[in-house]
């Protein structure tokens, strides 16, 4: 990963501009007959949790007033004025830092008349020993919010339609095609980003935001290298019913060799599941009688057999140690709700990788979300990172629009990338390489993480960090 | 740094513009906006000269158009070049009128500002010098800026009197330019010029450099108020400009032209920043 880490950090800080400045297909000279296609001052492409949140932040903002803004969505309106009454098996973590991002703008307050889940704890533990970690805020505040996607997709479509005005969404439109200007001092051809949808109509844009995914097509077009790297696992994700009622406030995580199994809280009866594992085992999963596949589950959480004496013994003596010298710095290792039975037909599986682009940006093209950054969700983490993105470049851009700038310009583009870059380079790494420490069984590898885990659940500083 | 257009102003005994500047500038005609050529300082400079006029004029008027701060404004961009000024000030919502008397800056100008819808319908460029346009827009302005500029005008107080004359009462008069000091030598023209070569040699004449204290002399003997003075510092590492408390190298002004009755208010109250006023006993200090 060194490497990788090497290519991540992209260029460095006095690497001059005019390298960015050509992307990919030129736009050819043309002369304008007939009508021009309609311009807009910034157009994003994708309209998933993170792309329709820019479009609404964007839409909101005072700067923006007076501009044109445009998402372009493939799929169809995402809308619920009541949840259905079982729960969606696609559900994110969202950090406390998202929600204020969300309710910046009115959103939050119509996730929370859906419906969505506040923990409070957090445990993480390994498989092959008795290390664990819990993750607590001093002052029993929530230290985040199990959401459905799509109760998050709602609220923003209710927001966007608020700013309708500003914000025209074109659902059930897909840009095929995607044409860069020339660098901007030469004058004649058009300066702006043209893209040609799937049904024929163009659009032109001062500043085009990528919120496209994993598989981002801006990203592919504007040429942008991508570091990437798949997993050989896949995420199993399901419905969990509860054996009995809790308070349900703890979000759990297990490390076993094959990958990290997670309980996110849904209700007091209900979680979300989202196993990561081998690709064999995962089809596995999905393919046994619901009867083996809860078996499985609990299982997973509660047995012992990865232990080893020698790590156990070792590990029980780190912990006396610890003891000694922070009386507090040890906890009890608590055991997840059981599981009784899974929501028929929410049993699905993904695949796994990573990602991350060499650039954020280029002249008049911004990546953001898993278009810029894709990563393990045993961190859950990935939908934040994108908020944040959206934080930041938005923060830019009202500067830059207040100033009168040309928003596609590279000058506060770089701003945002240089940011964002340094934030969450640290971050994505962190993660592989907690992935792939955690993929093992070999007993030197276990004993590191198994000290290094105890020693942070022992350490205040480490944790309110983490 | 440096504005590639000269103005000399007509009077009946100075000769027109001097064509000799205006073909050393005429190359450099079509370079205006790459933002990493030979103008990049000029558009860095954008970041501080932009909020500066902007949040005076919004802190001088009450009204507020969300998303337009200057809207309703009406603009005289003196010495406009290719509209590196003009076209942010547009698009805050003000009505721009640039004047440069290079043709080729204004087609450039012009060529720049037409893919923009909006743009084209708020900024009007147009080739002339300053007094050019004096008889047919008395009092027009409610704003005129000269950014850049002073240093190579031959007559400053004719310039400076014929800004009065297009600006409507209570007008304001932004200006940014470049101090006469042995600091501004060295890093002026030393530096910029001969051994960094930011700026092409031969660009600026140190004789021709005003003192912030000349500059105010002659803007309140002609019925302007100045009413805020800052040091700008361009720094060449990082390609950006910053606030200074020192004017010794460039600097930036803003003056009010008096009201109707002819008399600049005695009991202005001046902002923090703003320099000793201009009196017979002040000119020594600095």
């Amino acid at each position: 990963t060194s490497a990788a880490m090497a290519a991540v950090c992209g260029r460095g800080l006095l690497a001059p501009l005019s390298g960015r400045l050509r992307a990919g297909p030129r736009a050819p000279l043309r002369s304008v007959t007939g009508a021009a296609a309609p311009l807009y001052d910034v157009v994003v492409s994708g309209g998933g949790m993170v792309g329709s949140a820019m479009a609404a932040v964007l839409g909101h903002d005072i700067h923006f007033y007076d501009k044109k803004i445009a998402l372009l969505e493939a799929g169809p309106r995402k809308e619920y004025s009541r949840m259905p009454d079982s729960y969606s098996n696609r559900v994110s973590s969202i950090s406390p830092g998202s929600a204020t991002l969300l309710s910046s703008f009115g959103a939050w307050d119509h996730v929370c008349s859906l419906r969505l889940k506040p923990f409070r704890r957090m445990q993480v533990w390994d498989a092959c020993s008795e290390a664990m970690i819990v993750f607590e805020k001093d002052d029993l505040d929530d230290m985040g919010y199990i959401v459905e996607n799509d109760v998050v997709m709602s609220a923003l479509t209710k927001q966007l339609d608020a700013v309708g005005d500003r914000v025209e969404v074109f659902y059930g439109s897909r840009a095929v095609g995607y044409t860069w200007p020339l660098p901007s001092h030469s004058c004649d051809t058009s300066p702006w980003v043209q893209i040609e949808l799937a049904d024929g109509r163009r659009l032109q844009t001062k500043l085009l935001i990528g919120a496209d995914g994993h598989n981002s097509v801006v990203r592919k077009e504007a040429k942008i290298k991508n570091v990437e790297h798949r997993y050989d696992q896949s995420a199993v994700v399901a419905t969990l019913h509860l054996s009995e009622a809790t308070d349900n406030n703890v979000a759990w995580q297990r490390f076993l060799p094959t990958g990290p199994i997670a309980l996110l809280p849904l209700s007091d009866t209900v979680s979300s599941l989202v196993w990561s594992t081998s690709h064999e085992h995962a089809s596995e999963l999905l393919a046994m009688d619901e009867e083996s596949f809860v078996d499985s589950i609990n299982s997973a959480f509660w047995s012992n057999v990865n232990h080893s004496d020698f790590i156990d013994t070792a590990g029980a003596v780190f912990r006396s140690a610890i003891s000694l010298l922070k009386p507090s710095g040890t906890a009890v290792r608590q055991l997840p709700p059981s599981i009784a039975k899974v929501d028929p037909e929410s049993r699905a599986m993904f695949p796994l990788g990573m990602g991350h682009a060499t650039e954020y940006v280029q002249h008049r093209v911004a990546l953001i979300g898993d278009a810029a950054h894709r990563v393990h969700p045993l961190a859950g983490q990935g939908v934040n990172l994108g908020f944040g993105d959206i934080a930041c470049l938005a923060h830019h851009l009202s500067a830059a629009a207040f100033n009168g700038s040309d928003l596609g310009s590279l000058k506060h583009l770089l701003k945002f990338e240089t940011e964002r870059q340094r934030h969450n380079v640290s971050l994505i790494a962190a993660i592989d390489v907690l992935k792939r420490l955690y993929s093992t069984r070999l007993a030197p590898l276990v004993l590191l993480r198994t000290w290094g885990l105890q020693a942070t659940n022992a350490l205040p500083p480490v944790k309110v960090r983490i | 740094l440096f504005r590639p257009t000269v103005k000399r102003l007509f009077s009946t005994s100075h000769s027109s513009v001097d064509s000799k500047e205006m073909k050393k500038f005429q190359l450099l005609a079509h370079k205006w906006w790459d933002e990493e050529g030979e103008y990049s300082a000029l558009h860095s400079m954008n970041d501080i000269r932009v909020p500066f006029i902007r949040d005076t004029l919004l802190n001088m008027s009450s009204n507020y158009h969300l998303g337009k701060p200057l809207s309703g404004v009406k603009i005289l961009d003196v010495g406009c070049g290719g509209g590196l000024l003009s076209e942010p000030l547009g698009r805050l919502g003000a009505s721009v009128t640039g004047i440069d008397p290079l043709e080729d800056n204004i087609r450039t100008a012009d060529r720049h500002k037409s893919f923009d819808p909006v743009l084209a319908k708020r900024i009007q460029y147009k080739s002339s010098s300053l007094e050019e346009i004096v008889e047919e827009s008395m009092e027009t302005f409610d704003v005129i800026v000269a950014s850049e500029v002073v240093e190579h005008v031959a007559d400053l107080e004719m310039f400076i009197k014929c800004c009065s004359q297009v600006l409507k009462p209570e007008g304001s008069l932004f200006i940014t330019t470049i101090n006469k000091t042995q600091l501004s030598y060295v890093l002026g023209i030393v530096i910029a010029e001969k051994i960094i070569g930011i700026v092409p040699e031969g660009t600026h004449e140190w004789e021709k450099f005003v003192p912030p204290e000349e500059l105010e002399r002659l803007l309140e003997s002609n019925g302007f108020s100045v009413k805020t003075l800052n040091g700008m510092l361009y720094n060449p590492l990082s390609g950006s400009w910053s606030w200074m408390e020192s004017t010794s190298v460039n600097y930036a002004m803003h003056a009010v032209k008096s009201g109707a009755q002819g008399q600049s208010s005695p009991t202005d109250t001046l902002s923090e920043t703003e320099s000793e006023q201009p009196s017979a006993t002040a000119g020594t200090t600095m």
